[in-house]
């Protein structure tokens, strides 16, 4: 088994609180994604027998997502939010600096692996703008060097 | 954590105070007082009736009066019955529903608690989006310490009455802020919006009867309870009565989130409020309400901001999220970051909005590089009208009102970049 018993069991619990037991899939997926770092399709074939649905049937929730991911991940996740609000105060030169900092492209992994960046759509950070998402923590008010020194702080 | 609002009412009056946010501090402040008056002395049909006599509209962008909406819950019914809390925020422009949630998680409860009373709810289902990681962490401190002190359970407050809450993260789609689409997506599959009807009071969450309302709505609710239909009605226009929490972002000198009442004139918020333009330059353009509404042009930001005065200028409040744009933005980029944003989230069920999402944008694109045609703007305006009204859901309409309004009121930098073949824009942001 890939995911692991315990794991399994919070996810019996979480079907508890819906009246359908697939009501808990993406809370399911949520958790086991942060156990595994990703959804594999032997990953999502375990979930589909949990919830007596197809592997077919998580897989296509895994991919509709953002963020859900199939593959295997960096550790970190950073993203630039560079809809209207944020671009208007220069998201997108925060962008672009920081992919020359990290020596990426605008949208993808160091060559060490560690790090994925990218752009996403609005956060709800606008007035606090430009702003990056890393992983699950919001970082607002930012400029180039700021944004830079963030990157150099990951672990 | 969001810092409190510049400006103030009753809905964010505490939330410069951090004891807010604990159960204490809430009933300190009066919390939860309205929702045991409601539970233990009105009735459900009461409840209703004054929800709809006060006016209260929905604050998701919709802007449907909440307690008619209520009142569509059937009542000869034996089945379970839900409600749903949209708390997806995704309107690109809105941040409003995050303060409500980090700052007034307590508030929002207690509106839940009345709703759920008067449509007879047994569960709330919470779907909150999943990039607010700390507001829902905000939200379940607040649950729980609820259901500790017997506000969420089997007995409610000792009334009899069961009533408890179930938080959801989505997972990053944009389209399950529509209503249906968060249905599905709260079932555990793809957040595709649903034909309707059937409406949701009929055939809802997991098919059963279910009202969704937005985080703000239910924030308001406390509040009527507690001070009644007239007092709510003295506030805001006759049309528009209440206060709503407007997010202003761009190039204004002070940014922020302003709680005002519906019929603040767009110019005060911007002006006054949100300090202007910074650097003496002069606005060119204002989206109201929401990167769906149709933008606004400088000359005519006298307008109260309440739906039956922006519709007469072909716009909508939405979710009051204003974005400023200042003279040296190219409102031609500011077109192709709309068209990408919905070409990106459209979830690729109805063909009208599949492509015609592409299309507009692959067009603005074109027009922006410089290699635009001139037919090329009535072709966008073509794909427009095609894309509304003719879907399942909203979402292709508030694709192609954007582009009609950019078009209506910024023609002339469309059609300079066609004649100069280039953005004529140096100052602009870059894409």
């Amino acid at each position: 088994m890939v995911i692991a018993e315990a794991v399994q069991a919070e996810i019996r619990e979480l079907m508890a609180c819906y009246p359908e037991k697939r009501g808990a899939l993406l809370p399911a997926l949520h958790r086991v994604q942060q156990e595994l770092g990703h959804i594999a399709s032997e990953t999502a074939s375990e979930l589909a027998a949990l919830f007596e649905i197809r592997p077919i049937e998580v897989m296509e929730v895994v991919n509709f997502y953002n963020m859900f991911y199939s593959t295997p991940q960096p550790a970190h996740h950073v993203y630039v939010c560079t809809n209207l609000p944020c671009s208007l105060r220069g998201a997108r030169d925060v962008l672009k600096g920081l992919a020359a900092h990290l020596g990426v492209d605008a949208e993808g992994n160091t060559e060490d692996g560690r790090i994925h960046l990218g752009h996403e759509e609005c956060l709800g950070a606008c007035a606090y703008a430009p702003m990056l998402r890393v992983d699950d923590r919001y970082h607002e008010d930012l400029d180039l060097e700021a944004a830079k020194r963030l990157m150099d702080e990951l672990d | 954590m969001l810092e409190a609002p510049y400006v103030t009412s009753y809905l964010s009056e505490h939330f410069a105070d951090e004891a807010f946010t604990t159960l204490e501090g809430y009933q300190r402040a009066g919390g939860y007082e309205a929702a045991r008056r409601a539970i233990h002395e009105m009735s459900p049909a009461d409840i209703i009736e004054l929800v709809k006599d006060s006016g209260l509209q929905g604050r998701g962008g919709a802007g449907f009066v909440t307690g008619l909406k209520w009142s569509f819950m059937p009542t000869d019914d034996e089945r379970p019955r839900y409600l749903v809390c949209n708390a997806d925020e995704s309107e690109p422009g809105s941040f409003k529903d995050r303060i409500l949630l980090e700052r007034g998680s307590h508030q929002m409860l207690e509106g839940i608690l009345i709703a759920a009373f008067a449509v007879g709810a047994e569960k709330t289902f919470i779907y909150v989006r999943g990039e607010y990681a700390h507001p829902t962490r905000c939200l379940e401190r607040a649950v729980a310490e609820a259901r500790a002190h017997g506000f969420l359970g089997e007995n409610v407050m000792g009334s009899g009455f069961a009533h408890d809450v179930v938080i959801t993260r989505g997972a990053g789609a944009y389209i399950c802020g529509e209503e249906t689409g968060l249905l599905e997506s709260l079932e555990g599959k793809k957040g595709q919006p649903r034909k309707k009807p059937p409406f949701p009071a009929e055939y809802g969450a997991f098919g059963m009867p279910s009202t969704v309302n937005n985080v703000e709505t239910f924030s308001h609710v406390p509040h009527i309870l507690r001070r009644g239909a007239e007092w709510f009605k003295s506030i805001g226009t006759e049309k528009s009565p209440g206060t709503t929490i407007f997010g202003v972002s761009g190039h204004v000198a002070r940014p922020g989130l302003f709680e005002l009442p519906l019929g603040t004139p767009l110019s005060e918020i911007v002006f006054e409020h949100a300090g202007g333009i910074p650097g003496g330059r002069k606005v060119k353009g204002v989206i109201p309400g929401g990167m769906s509404m149709p933008i606004l042009p400088a000359g005519e930001l006298d307008v109260p901001m309440a739906n039956e005065f922006l519709r007469e200028r072909k716009t909508m409040l939405g979710t009051g999220g204003v974005m400023v744009m200042d003279e040296t933005t190219c409102m031609v980029r500011v077109a192709c970051v709309i068209t990408y944003f919905f070409r990106d989230e459209s979830c690729g069920q109805c063909t009208q909005c599949r492509e015609g999402t592409g299309w507009m944008d692959k067009i603005v694109r074109r027009i922006e590089r410089g290699a635009g045609e001139p037919q090329d703007l009535d072709i966008l305006l073509d794909v427009a009208a095609k894309m509304e009204g003719q879907t399942i859901c909203a979402f292709s309409d508030a694709a192609a009102w954007p582009v009609q309004g950019l078009l209506r009121h910024f023609r002339d930098d469309f059609e300079r970049h066609v004649r100069e073949h280039k953005c004529p824009y140096p100052e602009s942001f870059e894409l």
